[in-house]
């Protein structure tokens, strides 16, 4: 063996060894995608009003409410970082309910109790034809309750038009679509030093607010001068409910039930407690993949990558015989490397990450079969086993590299253009170019050589894939 | 072995079916983009998508009634799987997916949200420039490459070769009315890659070849070329197909279009490989030979 191909098998076996000591144990080595472990990925545009425009600190102050709530919500390792002057990345893995949690961000939550100057009931439900005798019953009630609905939309409309001439009224509707006239705001968010989920007697969750010294005298005043009347709980300019006052409450503290679950009154304690946004903020990219998925993604992906490999392997052996050995353990190899790639870079796996990663499995042995390939053309050219090794390695060299260079500029447009998962499937991808490179130039090589030097040079090349044909 | 090649074959005799058979499918694929056109996702288009399980099996047509019953009927419903499927809508208002979300429940009870995304206009938009930006800088840098490494020729022939995988596999995507996600912006890039990879390993035989050109002339020589390299070019088509092709089966639905792109890419690539990007060669040199 020639001093050369010593040195070969030595760096093969220092980097195979470093690669298994960076990959092994994998349990939690491989850092997951939002898009394989579950997650949400969301985009937000900061809006500013010609009252309230966007400033460096209006933005400073949306990512500490942010911060804030996504802390109490429970989330590890969230990321929230500013994106350009006035957008915010929130990144979110492993949340179990991703609807609650785009509740949970994008809502302002503007807490208000306003006056109310004026509301109508509910509308009944129509009336059903079955709870009727005959038909034209049905009917009476039915344009009874019509007429009813038609009285309701006027006074509906009515108020709209009062609020649109004075700009200290505003109307807003329940969720159970009663129409209310609001005025002036009493007391706010703001002014809460609390906010609990708790039960009422019912057994139905309710959120209990404690007011700043501020907010109980504001609230004091509030409920005194409206004693026997409605006062309205808004919430980012909506009716949650709109209590009677019974008596004066000076305590500081109050409660808010509505027709909320017990997670919707948890979240409203937490964005109450956080406080409402500064400026209100429209999502303008959600990408929420639940766990199941991101776990069901995983499997299927180590499914097909196993099914994959275990093709290429099978095809190589039958093929190249015991070249094609050598081409699979240096596809093993191959595979080794990417994973320690993806681990000592701490780059991210997603799911199209595994999509590369089985790209790299069909591709990595290319290198293996330009070199086989030549090889077999330098010994019908006449020459011995030992010289076509190496002359094949050399004719194939410029091929493989010229090759490769090319789809790692694909993969590099792809990594800086990219985002998120797609960037994930780049970041494999050029990672598998450089590791099968390096696996068919060097450790097939390493392994050529070793075997050669045991069979004394008579390894049969020409037999490989040619059976029968000399 | 059933991919052992006993004596060469004249590919160039076949040329002008060849480029004949690729001119009519570029042109049924232009023709299908500019009809048809691509079945764009929620990425491009801006828009909500829920993937959305339920306890027990049910049908599209279930799905969709009770979506317009809540006055959804815009939404594009696919199933994929029994209990499984894809609701995609091209409202982005907030609140249009809890709304879908809500219609579901009440109709079915418990469903089981796996994916919820939503894409505004801006964003939409933003991505669609991204895509073609990087188509744009990816194939303009690898021209570049070729005539660095080859001749300025070999470059064009490569290119060409490329952008026919490319039309074609956008061709068929229109043709089955396929999804087009960012993803398949990924899977294309990578066609490029790999159609260049294969057209590659076959020009430089060429250029390896090249000092026998005035003893055999052009055709032959490419011809030899393509000889020399098949079975490394059926080869490892073989073993990206496989693997690929284990993917589009097992590898479930959020994956399998962006696998379809790369199996389609790969079998194009390989054709172009071998029947177009030689014959261009042969052609061009032979009716205006590079003055040396």
């Amino acid at each position: 063996m020639l001093k050369k191909d010593r040195w070969r098998l030595v760096l093969v076996a220092v980097v195979v060894v470093a690669a298994l000591l960076s990959v092994f144990p994998i349990g939690g080595r491989i850092r997951l995608g939002l898009d394989l472990k579950g997650g949400a990925h969301i985009l937000l545009q900061a809006q500013g009003t010609s009252e309230n425009p966007l400033t460096d600190d209006s933005i400073e102050r949306l990512l500490a409410v942010l911060r804030n709530r996504i802390d109490q919500y429970g989330v590890t390792e969230p990321v929230i970082q500013r994106e350009g002057s006035d957008r915010v990345i929130v990144d979110l893995p492993g949340v179990a309910d991703p609807e609650a949690a785009l509740e949970l961000i994008g809502k302002t939550a503007l807490l208000e109790f306003r006056h109310v100057h004026e509301s109508t009931g509910t509308v009944p439900p129509g009336p059903q034809r079955p709870n009727y005798d005959t038909q034209e019953e049905f009917l009476e009630a039915q344009a009874r309750w019509e007429a009813v609905r038609e009285q309701f939309d006027r006074a509906a409309e009515a108020m709209r038009l009062r609020a649109d001439e004075d700009p200290d009224m505003i109307m807003s509707r329940s969720d159970e679509g009663e129409a209310y006239l609001l005025g002036r705001a009493y007391v706010s968010g703001n002014d809460l030093e609390d906010a609990k989920t708790d039960f009422d007697n019912l057994g139905r969750p309710v959120v209990t607010l404690k007011f700043s010294t501020q907010g109980a005298r504001l609230f004091d005043e509030a409920t005194a001068a409206n004693v026997g009347r409605q006062i309205a709980i808004c919430l980012d300019g909506k009716v949650i409910s709109a209590p009677v006052v019974q008596e004066r409450i000076s305590g500081g503290n109050a409660q808010i039930s509505g027709r909320f679950s017990t997670a919707e009154a948890q979240r409203l304690s937490i964005m109450l407690r956080a406080g409402a946004l500064p400026v209100a903020v429209e999502i303008l990219e959600n990408r929420s993949v639940g766990p199941t998925l991101g776990s069901d993604s995983i499997r299927s992906g180590l499914r097909a990558g196993l099914i994959g490999a275990l093709l290429v392997l099978v095809f190589m052996l039958l093929y190249y015989r015991t070249l094609g050995i050598v081409a699979d353990i240096a596809l093993a190899v191959c595979m080794l490397l990417v994973f320690a790639g993806l681990i000592s870079l701490k780059a991210t796996l997603t799911l199209p990450g595994i999509a590369g990663i089985i790209l790299t499995l069909g591709m990595a042995v290319d290198g293996n079969i330009l070199i086989y390939e030549r090889m077999k053309e330098e010994v019908a050219g006449g020459k011995t086993p030992y010289a076509a090794v190496d002359s094949g390695f050399r004719k194939a060299m410029t091929t493989i590299l010229d090759a490769n260079i090319t789809t790692l500029i694909a993969a590099g447009v792809l990594f800086y253009f990219g985002t998120g998962p797609v960037r994930g499937f780049a970041v494999t991808l050029s990672i598998g170019i450089v590791a099968s490179v390096f696996s068919a130039v060097i450790v097939t090589r390493a392994l050529l050589h070793l075997i050669q030097s045991r069979s004394r040079g008579r390894i049969n090349i020409a037999a490989s894939g040619e059976r029968g044909k000399r | 072995m059933l991919f052992r090649i006993k004596k060469s074959i004249d590919f160039m005799a076949f040329r002008k079916i060849a480029l004949s058979l690729s001119l009519v499918l570029l042109v049924i694929s232009l023709g299908l983009l500019a009809l048809k056109g691509l079945n764009l996702g929620i990425d491009f288009t801006g828009g909500n998508l829920a993937q959305i399980e339920f306890s027990q099996p049910v049908g599209v047509a279930e799905v969709r009634d009770a979506l317009s019953a809540a006055g959804q009927d815009q939404a594009v419903i696919q199933a994929y799987s029994d209990n499984g499927v894809l609701v995609r809508m091209s409202s982005y208002e907030d609140g249009t997916a809890q709304e879908i979300l809500s219609a579901l429940r009440s109709r079915f009870g418990e469903i089981d949200v796996l994916r919820l995304e939503k894409v505004g206009p801006v964003v939409g938009e933003k991505l669609r420039q991204q895509a073609f930006v990087a188509l744009a800088i990816a194939l303009g840098g690898v021209l570049l490459y070729i005539t660095v490494r080859f001749r300025f020729r070999f470059a064009v022939v490569s290119v060409a070769a490329l952008v026919h995988d490319t039309i074609i596999t956008l061709g068929v995507f229109s043709l089955l009315g396929r999804e087009v996600s960012l993803p398949f912006i990924a899977a294309i890039l990578t066609i490029v890659g790999y159609s260049l990879n294969d057209t590659i390993v076959v020009l430089d035989r060429v250029r390896e070849n090249w000092k026998g050109l005035r003893q055999k002339g052009i055709i032959s020589l490419v011809n030899q070329s393509i000889n020399q390299t098949l079975s490394r070019t059926i080869n490892t088509s073989l073993t990206t197909f496989l693997p690929v092709l284990t993917l589009f089966l097992w590898g479930g639905p959020v994956i399998a279009n962006f696998a379809l792109a790369l199996l389609i890419g790969i079998l194009v690539g390989t054709f172009s490989s071998i029947f177009i990007a030689g014959t261009l060669l042969g052609e061009w040199y032979s009716r205006s030979p590079e003055k040396a």
